[in-house]
């Protein structure tokens, strides 16, 4: 899933200026389960908005709505209208969400209320932990499941470096974990130690973010079109 | 975790607020979020024991303190209360096990939540309150309400005064 946070209030009210009508809507997917953007963070962030309005003795109506997914377009049928009496809609769905309303509603101004941070899951009540990074060429298979490119602060192919101490990593050793001591752990205690040895060659990046836009097509999935 | 215990939901001993003097003349509103097992039950009792208390407050009854939202907090202030705290059982003798701890959690939390729209972290507590301290009942709603007298209305409802 999508890992985001609330971006401070101060800059999200910053962000609205004096727009008089705010919507606020949230998305039902990775964001409500990681709570930062779902119906009960729509909920607060509307009451914040209200109370700090009222305390500045401005005039502010907002609107409250959260729908199943913002990444998708059918989803956004049943708020369109309410979308499009709003002065401005600030959307509390990762950076996908804000893109697709900027992208099917042209006229409309939207803007982001969180900072869209990982892919991850929530790894015990109340912490995110980031997972993946997404890199387009996944190594899984080479460091006992476990991602050295997200969970090594250096991304380090070959590990672990000399940061690496009691199981942690010299970044933050109180809470960042070693993702190479870990991938040793469990290599050992999967009796596959011999793949440590191995050198990893570099990468292929180029799938990554520095390959440009990584767009997938799958012909067997587009529209099919009849030419009239 | 030094940052938590600072803000934690215990109201200091001495309260450094009450040097200040209540604001004239301002008759503070207060929600009191109250457990049915302890809080509630000792609301009962303070009534049953004629013991006298401010009429500042305005009592729900919750089945557990584990049930409060933070977003009941923020909605008691959008709608105008100048205070709100919530009375669970005392610690280690919740009905529901742990829902008071839950509270205690969140209640921090909503302290962080009204400080960013700019309202005092005072004006939200956590209680603890057996079923059988209906004096305590009556101690702690006299607490808040000289606590909050002292803060002065709530920005957002300056009017009342």
């Amino acid at each position: 899933m999508i890992i985001a946070e609330q971006k401070p209030l101060e800059e999200i009210r910053e962000m609205l200026g004096d727009a008089k009508k705010v919507m606020v809507l949230g998305c039902g997917a990775c964001v409500t389960i990681c709570f930062a953007g779902g119906s009960k963070e729509v909920g607060i962030l509307s009451s914040q908005l209200r109370i700090a309005a009222k305390k500045d003795g401005k005039e502010l109506e907002v609107i409250e709505d959260t729908i199943e997914r913002q990444c998708e377009n059918e989803f956004f049928e049943s708020v369109k209208d309410k979308m499009k009496e709003a002065d401005v809609v600030l959307s509390i769905a990762c950076g996908v969400g804000v893109q697709t309303i900027a992208e099917l509603f042209p006229d409309i101004l939207v803007l982001p209320g969180l900072n869209t941070t990982s892919f991850g899951r929530p790894k015990e009540p109340g912490v995110f932990a980031e997972y993946c990074g997404g890199c387009g060429d996944c190594i899984l298979d080479l460091t006992g499941g476990i991602c050295p490119i997200a969970r090594c602060s250096k991304s380090l192919l070959n590990g672990p470096c000399g940061g690496s101490e009691n199981g942690m990593c010299e970044v933050d050793p109180k809470t960042i974990q070693c993702a190479w001591h870990l991938i040793f752990e469990k290599l050992e205690k999967m009796g596959r130690l011999d793949q440590i040895e191995k050198i990893n060659p570099p990468k292929d990046w180029s799938n990554s973010m520095s390959g440009g836009v990584r767009n997938i097509v799958r012909e067997d999935l587009l529209e099919v079109k009849l030419e009239s | 975790m030094a940052e938590r215990a600072d803000l934690m939901s215990t109201v200091p001993d001495p309260d450094p607020l009450m040097e200040k003097e209540p604001v004239p003349g301002f008759e503070p509103l207060i929600v009191t979020i109250a457990c049915h097992y302890c809080s509630y039950a000792a609301a009962d009792l303070a009534g049953s024991m004629r013991l006298q208390y401010p009429h500042n407050i305005r009592i729900i009854r919750t089945p557990c303190t584990g049930k409060v939202d933070v977003l009941y907090i923020l909605k008691a202030f959008e709608e105008g209360a100048d205070g709100v705290y919530v009375a669970g059982c005392e610690e280690g003798g919740c009905h529901f096990d742990i829902g008071n701890l839950y509270a205690k959690q969140r209640i921090y939390y909503a302290k962080k939540l009204i400080q960013q729209v700019g309202l005092e972290p005072e004006r939200v507590e956590m209680f603890n309150i057996a079923a059988s301290a209906g004096p305590r009942f009556a101690e702690v709603a006299a607490l808040m309400t000289e606590r909050v007298k002292r803060l002065g209305p709530s920005p957002i409802n300056i009017k009342r005064i």
